[in-house]
């Protein structure tokens, strides 16, 4: 061989590692274009709805019942329906999730049942909320008689929000290290007693963090509540939870789905609210893991 | 004394144990209970329309004088914007999490994920109100034909909603594979690009079309973004310039209005419900056992 085609060689395989290297060049700049167009919708959806509504939200906003003029109506009914509906679909999705959880994290042995409550469970977090909604309509609101009420609306949610539940407090309750439970047992104290006193408490930061999480997602979906024939003009405040209620997302679509555009502010502010709370929501769950991770660090 | 404590701990051991197995009944309760809600009303409807009228009619106008039972063109619509979501959520959630698996440093993953997963925090009103407020009349300048609803602009809208689901998965799968698949492939002398392009890719391919299939699941699941943009009527096109409507926002269409319980037009939400409840269990059903497959294999390795 000739010291002329090893040059050659030299160069050919200079040129491809160039060429590599350009490639390599362009992936990355896809990737950063990608994440670069994330944030970008992020930061313009922010903008948007702030140059839409900021000018719109007052104390007189927040305080004013839905009115056919714009430049009066108002959320009070819409925001004090969230609150009430949220608060009573923690009440019932909380219990049920943490025994669900507690019952295959430390009760159920591998068996057939505790595999198809698994692949139940992940099938049921993929089910589209339109879904859950009909359920709703036809289960509570008919078959239990419940109405289009904040009770029907808040079992729906918590149907919803379940399998997220379930699926954090199981996590939470798995970080809880073995030496606990030895311990507890070991004392003579029962399953149940080792969980009550022992693995529960230390897991409950974890449990309410995603239960938190779970509801914020749960809240800012309208689609259930329209389903089940929540309202989108409630001029009076719901008093128990067997009356007719509105909230938030559905105030903000019933405003956007008008061709005034004074509605649409209205929606934008209406929206503006909404966000802010679920902020507040994701504020607290991320506080809450931040104390417990250090609680484990001791 | 410590008899009748001992006692009283294991009733109450078995009394908890009872009312925790009911708890996660509850999960397959939810299940049979939407089977069943929806079954109930679909007979109702499908002894008045015969199903083969529902699945080859090739219209859907079911509260007009002249009713017509085609479930085809809400499939359609569904389809269309469902379509054009995945047409762009895949490359990027793609580049995404291949970038942020194979590439990124510590910090940076743990910085960028959960600007990604903002996305999936957004109320979906308020993605409806961005779409058809700020995102059409945007595509106007472009496309001055273009209607105030048309399947285009919830359709890139709905991409960046099931971004964050197809970019977890997927970064959870590219994950996974063992670190022996890259050395080897290093060893051999590719380079990084080479050796994510043609090993790691292939290996974690099974979990990323995973991802892909639930991202469809939850596109198509979609409601008040579509039912917000992309209007209320039920169109057989594949023109992503034209107004559709989707199954869902139908559901939502009817569910609005004031129609009496029993009537065949109530009949038709929960028709449409068990249709759309079928198609997600399909996607997300072969997703999660194909996911389940990979997770195991790798394991093995």
């Amino acid at each position: 061989m000739t010291t002329g085609t090893k040059t050659e060689m030299v160069t050919a395989v200079m040129a491809k590692r160039r060429r590599e290297k350009l490639l390599e060049g362009l992936f990355l700049a896809a990737a950063w274009l990608a994440l670069a167009l994330v944030i970008a919708l992020l930061v313009t959806i922010l903008t948007d709805l702030i140059a839409d509504g900021w000018s719109r939200l007052s104390w007189k906003f927040l305080t004013s019942f839905p009115s056919r003029r714009p430049e009066e109506a108002g959320i009070f009914s819409a925001w004090v329906g969230t609150v009430y509906v949220m608060a009573l679909t923690a009440l019932i999705a909380l219990p049920v999730g943490i025994g669900a959880a507690i019952y295959l994290e430390e009760f159920a042995s591998r068996n057939w049942f505790a595999r198809l409550v698994e692949l139940n469970i992940s099938n049921l977090a993929g089910v589209p909320a339109i879904i859950y909604g009909l359920l709703g309509l036809q289960v509570f609101v008919r078959w239990c008689r419940m109405g289009e009420s904040v009770l029907a609306g808040a079992c729906t949610l918590a149907l919803m929000s379940l399998p997220v539940i379930i699926v954090a407090s199981r996590e939470a309750l798995r970080a809880v290290p073995n030496s606990i439970r030895e311990a507890a047992l070991a004392l003579g104290a029962t399953k149940w007693q080792t969980v009550r006193d022992h693995v529960l408490p230390l897991a409950l930061p974890g449990i309410l963090t995603g239960t938190i999480l779970a509801l914020s997602r749960a809240i800012g979906e309208a689609a259930p509540l329209v389903t089940i024939g929540a309202l989108t003009f409630v001029a009076f405040l719901p008093k128990s939870p067997f009356d007719p209620f509105t909230v938030l997302p559905i105030q903000a679509y019933n405003w956007v789905s008008r061709p005034q555009p004074e509605f649409h502010q209205n929606a934008a502010a209406a929206l503006l609210v909404l966000l802010a709370l679920l902020s507040l929501m994701n504020g607290t769950a991320t506080y809450l893991r931040n104390r417990y991770q250090q609680r484990w660090q001791i | 004394m410590r008899e009748a404590a001992t006692r009283r701990a294991l009733r109450q051991e078995r009394v908890m144990l009872v009312l925790l197995t009911l708890c996660a009944l509850v999960s397959v309760a939810t299940t049979l209970a939407i089977v069943v809600a929806l079954t109930v009303e679909a007979v109702g409807f499908f002894r008045v329309v015969p199903i083969w009228r529902f699945l080859t009619e090739r219209e859907w106008t079911p509260l007009f004088a002249v009713k017509k039972f085609g479930i085809l063109p809400l499939v359609c619509g569904t389809m269309l914007t469902a379509g054009i979501a995945m047409l762009l959520a895949v490359p990027l959630a793609l580049l995404i999490a291949t970038y942020l698996a194979e590439y990124a440093s510590r910090q940076m993953r743990q910085r960028l994920k959960p600007i990604v997963e903002l996305l999936a925090g957004i109320p979906s009103v308020l993605y409806g109100y961005f779409a058809l407020l700020f995102v059409t009349p945007l595509l106007q300048k472009f496309i001055p034909s273009l209607p105030t609803f048309n399947a285009l602009s919830p359709g890139i809208i709905l991409g960046f909603m099931v971004l964050p689901t197809i970019a977890s998965l997927s970064e959870d799968a590219i994950y996974a594979v063992p670190q022996s698949i890259r050395e080897a492939s290093l060893a051999l002398g590719a380079t990084k690009l080479q050796t994510t392009l043609h090993a790691v890719l292939p290996a974690a391919s099974s979990g990323i079309t995973a991802a892909c299939l639930l991202g469809f699941a939850r596109a198509i699941g979609e409601t008040m973004l579509v039912t917000i943009a992309a209007g209320m009527m039920p169109n057989l096109t594949l023109n992503p310039l034209e107004p559709v409507q989707t199954m869902t926002a139908y559901i939502v269409q009817v569910a609005l209005g004031d129609v009496p319980h029993g009537s065949l037009e109530y009949r038709t939400i929960f028709t449409v419900g068990l249709t759309l409840f079928v198609l997600t269990l399909v996607f997300n059903l072969t997703g999660l056992l194909l996911r389940e497959r990979l997770l195991r294999t790798l394991r093995q390795m």
